[in-house]
Order: C-alpha cells, then sequence, then structure tokens
C-alpha cells in the first residue's frame, strides 16, 4: 500500500508534518491553551489519509494550518520538500458548510477555484464544465445554490476544491451536515473520485466508519491536547465493503480507541 | 399583493384590507349627507371628488407635483450616493472607520428637522436647501446599512477568497460588495421611503416655490379642506408608489439571493 511506500521514492507532492505545536492564547486570562503536541506525518503523494477524533482534538485546526490559513504554529509543513507559505492554489479545501457563494451560479462558484490560475478563459470554462461533470451536475450549471440540496452544494463545493488540480485536498467533515444516505453515497463518490482524479487526499472526520471506509491510513487522534495517538493501515481492497469481517475489524479497533476515552 | 395566502384562485380575503377604508367612506358620506356637523370644515367626499377632478385638469397642479417628485428624486440619488461613498469608506477602511465612525454616529442621532434653522439660514428657503434637506435624510440609512453589510460579511466567505489567492480588490468586489447587497439595498429602500417623507417635511418648513406640501398649506390656510384631504391621498399614493417600486426590486434581488421574500 502507498502507507509502506518510502516517500522520497516518488515523484514529489509528499505532504510532511513535522513536529507541529500549535497555542490558542487566551488574552482575557493571560493563559495558553496547547491544541495540537508535537503531530508527526508523512502522508506519500495520492494517498489517502483520514484523520478521525473527538471533537476538541485539533483536526480541524491541523487542517486550517495546513491550508495556510493559520500561520502562527510551531515546526514545518513541507509541501513537495518546501516549507508551505499561506494558502496556495495547490492546497485545495471542501468546508463542512460548503461555502459557496449564494450569488453565483453552480457553474460560476467552481470557476471560483480559477479565478487566479493561469489559463486561459477557453481553458478555464472547459476545466470548469468537466469538474461539473465530475460530480454530476451537468444538469444544474445554471442553477443557484439554494435551488440544490445540501448533498449536491458539497458536491459544488468538491469540484471547486478540485478545479485548480491541486496536490493535495483536504477535506473537513464534508458530510458531517449531511443525511446518511446522502452521506454514505457521497463517500463513494469521492472515492471514486480520489481513484480517478489520484490526488493526496486529508479528510477529517468524526465518523470512523468513513474513516475506515475511505482512509489508506486512519490517523486516530485525542484530544488535551490535540496529538496523534495512532496510525492505523486499511489494507483492504477497493471498493470497500462495509459488511466484510475484516471491514467491521478495523472499524472495531479503531473504535476501541474512543470507548477508553470516553 | 397578498403575503397571507398562497393560493392563486381570487378568494375574498384578498379584499379584507379594503374594508375599514370603504367603511369610513360610507361613514364620511353618511356624516355629511344627513348633516351631523354643519362645520365647514367637514366636506364631502364628493367635493373631495370635484376638487381632485379640478385639480388634475389644471396645470398647476402637474407643475407642483412634479417639482415635488424631481426635487425628490434629486435629494435621493445625491443623499444615497454620498450615502454610498461614505458607507463603503467605512466599511472597508478600519482608519477611516475610527476617525469618522464616532462622529458620524453622533451626527445620525441629530433629528433630520433640527437640522432646519441651519439649512434655512445657510440656504434659504429655496431648492437648494430643500434638496440638501433631503439628502440628509436619505444619506444616515444608507450609510448605516452599507457599513453594516460591508462589515458583517460572514468570514467564512473572505476564507474562501484568501483560499484561492484573491487579490484585496477581487475579495472587495467578487465576495463583499455581493455579500452586502442585500443590506445595501435595504438602506437604498429606506432612503428611497425617508426621502418622500421629508420632501413633504421640507416643502411645509422651508415654504416658497411650489409643490405638493405647497398645495397642502394652501389649502390649510384658506380653510379649503377638500384640498387639504386631496393633497394628502396623493402623498399617501405617490408614496405607496415609490414603496411598491423598491419593493419589487429588493424581492427580485432577494429571489437572487435565494432569501425567501418576505
Amino acid at each position: 500500500m502507498a502507507a509502506t511506500q518510502p516517500l522520497t521514492a516518488v515523484q514529489g507532492n509528499g505532504l510532511r508534518l513535522e513536529n507541529i505545536s500549535k497555542y490558542f492564547s487566551s488574552t482575557s486570562t493571560d493563559t495558553q491553551l496547547q491544541v495540537l503536541d508535537n503531530v508527526q506525518l508523512d502522508i506519500a503523494p495520492g494517498e489517502f489519509i483520514t484523520i478521525v477524533g473527538a471533537s476538541g482534538c485539533g483536526k480541524s485546526t491541523l487542517l486550517r494550518l495546513i491550508l495556510g490559513l493559520d500561520e502562527a504554529f510551531d515546526g514545518q509543513i513541507l509541501l513537495d520538500e518546501k516549507p508551505i507559505k499561506g494558502t496556495g492554489l495547490e492546497r485545495g479545501i471542501v468546508f463542512q458548510d460548503h461555502r459557496l457563494f449564494p450569488w453565483l451560479t453552480v457553474e460560476q462558484n467552481v470557476a471560483v477555484g480559477l479565478k487566479n490560475a493561469p489559463l486561459s478563459p477557453a481553458q478555464k470554462r472547459e476545466t470548469v464544465r468537466e469538474h461539473i461533470h465530475l460530480v454530476g451536475l451537468q444538469d444544474f450549471v445554471e442553477s443557484y445554490p439554494h435551488q440544490i440540496s445540501g448533498g449536491m452544494a458539497q458536491r459544488v463545493a468538491i469540484a471547486r476544491g478540485l478545479v485548480n488540480r491541486p496536490s493535495v485536498l483536504l477535506l473537513d467533515e464534508p458530510f458531517g451536515a449531511l443525511d446518511a444516505l446522502t452521506r454514505t453515497r457521497l463517500q463513494r463518490e469521492l472515492q471514486h473520485i480520489w481513484q480517478q482524479e489520484k490526488i493526496t487526499m486529508v479528510h477529517v472526520t468524526h465518523d470512523v466508519d468513513e474513516a475506515v471506509y475511505l482512509g489508506d491510513r486512519v490517523v486516530v487522534m485525542q484530544p488535551h491536547p490535540g496529538r496523534i495517538r495512532r496510525i492505523v493501515d486499511i489494507d483492504l481492497p477497493r471498493p470497500r465493503n462495509r459488511s466484510d469481517a475484516r471491514f467491521i475489524a478495523l472499524r472495531d479497533d479503531v473504535l476501541s480507541d474512543f470507548a477508553e476515552v470516553s | 399583493m397578498s403575503t397571507l395566502t398562497s393560493s392563486a384562485a381570487p378568494s375574498p380575503r384578498r379584499y379584507r384590507g379594503w374594508v375599514l377604508p370603504v367603511v369610513a367612506v360610507a361613514v364620511w358620506w353618511l356624516a355629511t349627507h344627513q348633516g351631523w356637523s354643519d362645520s365647514g370644515l367637514l366636506v364631502s367626499p364628493q367635493k373631495v371628488a370635484a376638487t381632485a377632478w379640478h385639480q388634475f385638469t389644471s396645470e398647476a397642479f402637474w407643475r407642483a407635483i412634479s417639482s415635488s417628485l424631481a426635487r425628490n428624486l434629486s435629494g435621493f440619488f445625491i443623499g444615497t450616493t454620498l450615502g454610498l461613498v461614505l458607507g463603503c469608506l467605512l466599511g472597508f477602511s478600519r482608519l477611516f472607520e475610527r476617525v469618522v465612525g464616532p462622529s458620524f454616529n453622533t451626527f445620525k442621532q441629530i433629528s433630520l428637522f433640527a437640522w432646519i434653522p441651519l439649512i434655512s439660514v445657510w440656504f434659504g428657503l429655496g431648492d437648494v436647501a430643500k434638496v440638501v434637506f433631503l439628502s440628509l435624510a436619505a444619506l444616515v440609512p444608507v450609510v448605516v446599512n452599507t457599513c453594516d453589510g460591508l462589515r458583517n460579511v460572514p468570514p467564512a466567505f473572505l476564507e474562501v477568497a484568501k483560499v484561492y489567492g484573491f487579490t484585496r480588490w477581487q475579495t472587495i468586489r467578487g465576495v463583499m460588495l455581493p455579500a452586502a447587497l442585500p443590506s445595501i439595498f435595504t438602506g437604498v429602500y429606506l432612503a428611497l421611503v425617508y426621502s418622500w417623507l421629508a420632501t413633504i417635511g421640507a416643502e411645509y418648513l422651508l415654504v416658497s416655490g411650489s409643490g405638493i406640501g405647497n398645495t397642502l398649506i394652501d389649502g390649510s390656510e384658506h380653510f379649503m379642506m377638500d384640498l387639504v384631504l386631496f393633497g394628502m391621498v396623493v402623498i399617501g399614493l405617490v408614496g405607496w408608489g415609490l414603496n411598491l417600486l423598491a419593493r419589487n426590486l429588493e424581492r427580485r434581488m432577494q429571489r437572487l439571493y435565494g432569501i425567501t421574500p418576505r
């Protein structure tokens, strides 16, 4: 599996988190709250990493650091051997709340991702069209976000996240707000997209089942302060079958971590 | 127009709003017909209707109404334009907000009519003075709502702009202004309503020239109650028309934004 490959052997695009620590300081009490403690993680190119943990374990904070929205932290984040600086088009994001602009159509919302991409207008149109196709929304290009369902909006957000062809796509509990049926369908679709596009994915979730279903490796985090508890290899062929005995065993194994905590 | 029912078929409910005016006119008619009062101040509906007909066919009336409307619109446009500029400066620039904000907040507490003595001394009683007064009436709601709208752009949207490397200008044009537009429009809508109210106030308090407010004063000074009542009806109808126009525009915009119309 990708997890066991040596990082340097593959052509670039690996993501390396080195000794990441992060504090939130409270100005009122003059104290510092540690939210991340010495997080170390090597992510191979094309790998699907899922990060799972209870709320408050810093998993979303970690994602914001990789995204470059928050630059005040200790340690280093290297993408393709180079430290990241601020946000960048090579790192895409899908937020939990889809964050589509309500005044733009589906097509225009996806095009937001390409606003500053070095492409000609014709190339941009074509790329937008391709990605709307990829998420199966070709019949809704002219629709506004309020005219489509939550699941469809999240697919638009995925298309917007992918439209730059980033080397890493970060997903921050993207299906957390969806109903169970839509969530299952989108998990399957996301896996399909990942296999097709071969983009590194870092997917944060609090749903153990989702983490095991999607990840090459599941990173289990624990809170106070947020740190990696352990990393579980999911050595199952895709598409995965939730009723497979090995799947159930792995899921129960990961779940047991949380049983102890709570 | 019905906001109570969504049924398309004309139902008796649609006409409920007419009950009160019809009853009022009937009582009025009865009162004058039966001679309940012999005061010259109680005129009959027929007399008002006759005056209305007389006015509609007179050139003076159309001159009055058109100069009122012209005044109203110039004040509205000047006030709204300045309001948009000031509101944008307050909304976009922290520094400007710190320097000018407190002064403006004090300024807007001054009752509009408290400006009349100052304006009449500086600008006389003519059209300039009236338009200055109207501009002030229109200015305040536009500034407040524009500034509020720009200040309350969801941070989530600004993060999206940051992720896709929007420049400051792209963020303003592509995110902040569209996100603030509903609020800005509320300000413009209020400005339209206020400036019409202020038009009559200005004509009444800065007496000179012609206008529908002056028609009202004429009627009052000559005890022509029919003229006064007619003037009031016209003022009400114009206000209603302006309101309707603004409401329709607002609704159209809200539909685009996916906000359920009121």
